[in-house]
C-alpha cells in the first residue's frame, strides 16, 4: 500500500497536476479562528494547505520550517495576529523580529523565499486567509516542487 | 607587556582578589599558545601574551565549564574581541560583572591559525576581524595591559569574509543553495563550533534533545543543513564574529559567513551590533513595535 502510495505521489509530481503540499504555522487566536471563520462560512479554498496550529507565532521556532521542507513541505506559510493584536501581548513583535532574522538567513542559504510566506490574519479576515491560500497555492504551484530539499540523498 | 601581565596576575593572587587566572601559556614545545589556568602565585611566569594568542578564552566563564568555575573567581587575560563574548554573557545574565576581573590585553591583531605563524605579525596572516577591529583599546576592562594603540578601522567592514558575502548575494538563490550543500556536506557533526563557541552555553544543546530528535545527529545533508542553520540562528543578534567556530572547524566550513551576514542582517533591521555595551538587551529578547518588514502580507 504504501509503496503504491510513493509511486503515485512521484507519478504526481512530474506531471502537469502536481499539487504542492503547504504547510500552514498559525496562532491559536487569530489566524486558526480566520480559518475556522472560512470554514463555518462554507468559503471553498484549496485544499493543499496543512494546518498546525500553535499557541502564539512566537511560538514558532525557526527549527519547525526548517523541519517542515526536511520533511516534504514545498511552501510554508506562517501567519499570526496584527501588531498589537497579540493574545499574549507581545508574542507577535518577538516573532517578526525573529522572522526578520531567519528570512534573511534562509535567503542567503539560497531558499527560494517565495516558498516560505508570512502574513498577519485575523480572526474576522477570512476572507484575507481564503486569497492567500488560493494565492499561494498558485504561486508554488507554479513555481513546481521544492527538489532542493527533496533532493538531498538518504 | 607579558611582565606587566605577570605582575598583575601576581597581584590578583596574592591578594586574593582573584582565585584562578585564565590566560593562555606556551606548550611544551613553545610552538603553540594554549589555554593556562594559574592558581599559584608562583606560577605566573607561566603566562604569555603574544599574536598566537587566538583562542577566546571567555568560553571558560560559561557553565559549559563547570570545573573551571569550582576553582573560585576567575581573572581572565581577554583581548577586545573576547571582552565583547564576555559583554554578551553579562548582559544575558550568564556572569555577573562583579564576578570576574577583565585584564584587558590591548592588542595588535592576532594570527588567523596558529599554524601559519612564522615569528612575525603579517597582515597576510590575520583574519578579518582584527583588520576591522574597532577594540584594540579593550572596552571593558578592570585593568588594561599594554600600551594605546591608535589604529582606526575601515569605515565599511572590508576583507575576504564580507567580499564573499556580497559575491554570493549577488548570485541566484539556486547558485547559492549548490555552495552552501557543498559547504555543509563536509560536516562531520563534530559540533567543534558549538564547543568553541562561549556563547552556545545551553547545557542540553537542540541537536541532543530526541524526542523528537529536532536534527539529525547522523552526518547526513538534511542533519547538516539544519544543524548549521539552526546554530546560525540560535546566534543571530549574539554573535560577535570572533571566528572560533571557522578557526575549530575541521571541516573548514565557511562558518563565518552566515555568521556575519547574520550580523549584517541585526545591523540593518534593528540597528544593534553585539558585545558592545553589557546593559543593553541583545535584540532577539527585546522588540519594538516600530520594526519593520516588507515581507509580512
Amino acid at each position: 500500500m504504501s509503496q503504491e502510495n510513493t509511486e503515485e505521489t512521484q507519478a504526481t509530481e512530474t506531471t502537469e497536476t502536481f499539487e504542492p503540499k503547504i504547510m500552514a504555522f498559525v496562532c491559536n487566536w487569530c489566524t486558526y479562528a480566520g480559518a475556522d471563520l472560512a470554514g463555518t462560512s462554507r468559503m471553498e479554498y484549496r485544499p493543499n494547505v496543512r494546518i498546525i496550529k500553535l499557541p502564539c507565532t512566537g511560538r514558532i521556532d525557526p527549527l519547525f520550517i526548517i523541519k517542515a521542507f526536511e520533511n516534504g513541505a514545498d511552501g510554508v506559510l506562517v501567519s499570526g495576529c496584527h501588531p498589537g493584536d497579540c493574545h499574549y501581548t507581545a508574542g507577535n513583535y518577538h516573532a517578526k523580529r525573529r522572522w526578520i532574522a531567519f528570512r534573511s538567513l534562509m535567503e542567503f542559504t539560497g531558499i527560494d523565499t517565495r516558498r516560505l510566506q508570512f502574513s498577519w490574519i485575523s480572526a474576522s479576515e477570512a476572507l484575507k486567509w481564503v486569497d492567500l491560500i488560493n494565492n499561494v497555492t498558485d504561486e508554488i504551484k507554479a513555481l513546481g516542487p521544492f527538489m532542493d530539499f527533496k533532493n538531498l540523498k538518504g | 607587556m607579558e611582565k606587566a601581565l605577570r605582575e598583575k596576575a601576581r597581584e590578583l593572587l596574592t591578594t586574593g582578589e582573584a582565585n584562578v587566572i585564565i590566560g593562555y601559556e606556551w606548550n611544551r614545545r613553545k610552538t603553540r599558545a594554549t589555554p593556562a589556568f594559574i592558581t599559584k602565585a608562583d606560577e605566573v611566569d607561566r603566562l604569555i601574551f603574544n599574536p598566537l594568542c587566538v583562542n577566546n578564552l571567555s568560553i571558560y566563564l560559561t557553565r559549559k565549564n563547570k570545573d573551571i568555575l569550582r576553582m573560585g573567581k576567575p581573572a581572565i587575560v581577554a583581548k577586545g574581541c573576547d571582552i565583547k563574548n564576555i559583554v554578551v554573557l553579562i548582559s544575558e545574565g550568564q556572569v555577573k560583572r562583579e564576578d570576574v576581573v577583565i585584564i584587558g590585553m590591548s592588542c595588535n591583531g592576532v594570527v588567523y591559525k596558529q599554524g601559519l605563524w612564522k615569528g612575525e605579525l603579517r597582515p597576510e596572516i590575520m583574519p578579518v576581524k582584527c583588520h576591522n577591529c574597532d577594540v584594540r583599546n579593550p572596552h571593558l576592562t578592570d585593568f588594561v595591559i599594554g600600551d594605546h594603540i591608535d589604529f582606526t578601522p575601515p569605515e565599511t567592514p572590508r576583507g575576504m569574509v564580507f567580499d564573499k558575502i556580497a559575491a554570493l548575494d549577488a548570485k541566484t538563490p539556486g547558485e547559492r543553495w549548490s555552495f552552501w550543500l557543498e559547504e555543509f556536506s563536509r560536516c562531520i557533526k563534530c559540533y567543534a563550533c558549538r564547543q568553541a563557541c562561549s556563547l552556545c552555553y545551553c547545557e542540553r544543546c537542540i541537536t541532543e534533545k530526541n524526542v523528537p530528535q529536532w536534527i539529525e545527529t547522523s552526518a547526513h545533508q538534511r542533519g547538516n543543513i539544519a544543524w548549521n542553520l539552526v546554530r546560525a540562528m540560535h546566534l543571530a543578534g549574539r554573535c560577535t564574529f570572533c571566528g572560533e567556530c571557522e578557526r575549530s572547524c575541521p571541516a573548514n566550513i565557511k562558518l563565518n559567513l552566515v555568521n556575519q551576514k547574520l550580523v549584517l542582517t541585526v545591523k540593518d533591521a534593528f540597528d544593534f551590533k553585539s558585545g558592545y555595551d553589557e546593559k543593553i538587551h541583545p535584540p532577539m529578547i527585546v522588540f519594538s513595535p516600530d520594526d519593520t518588514e516588507n515581507f509580512i502580507k
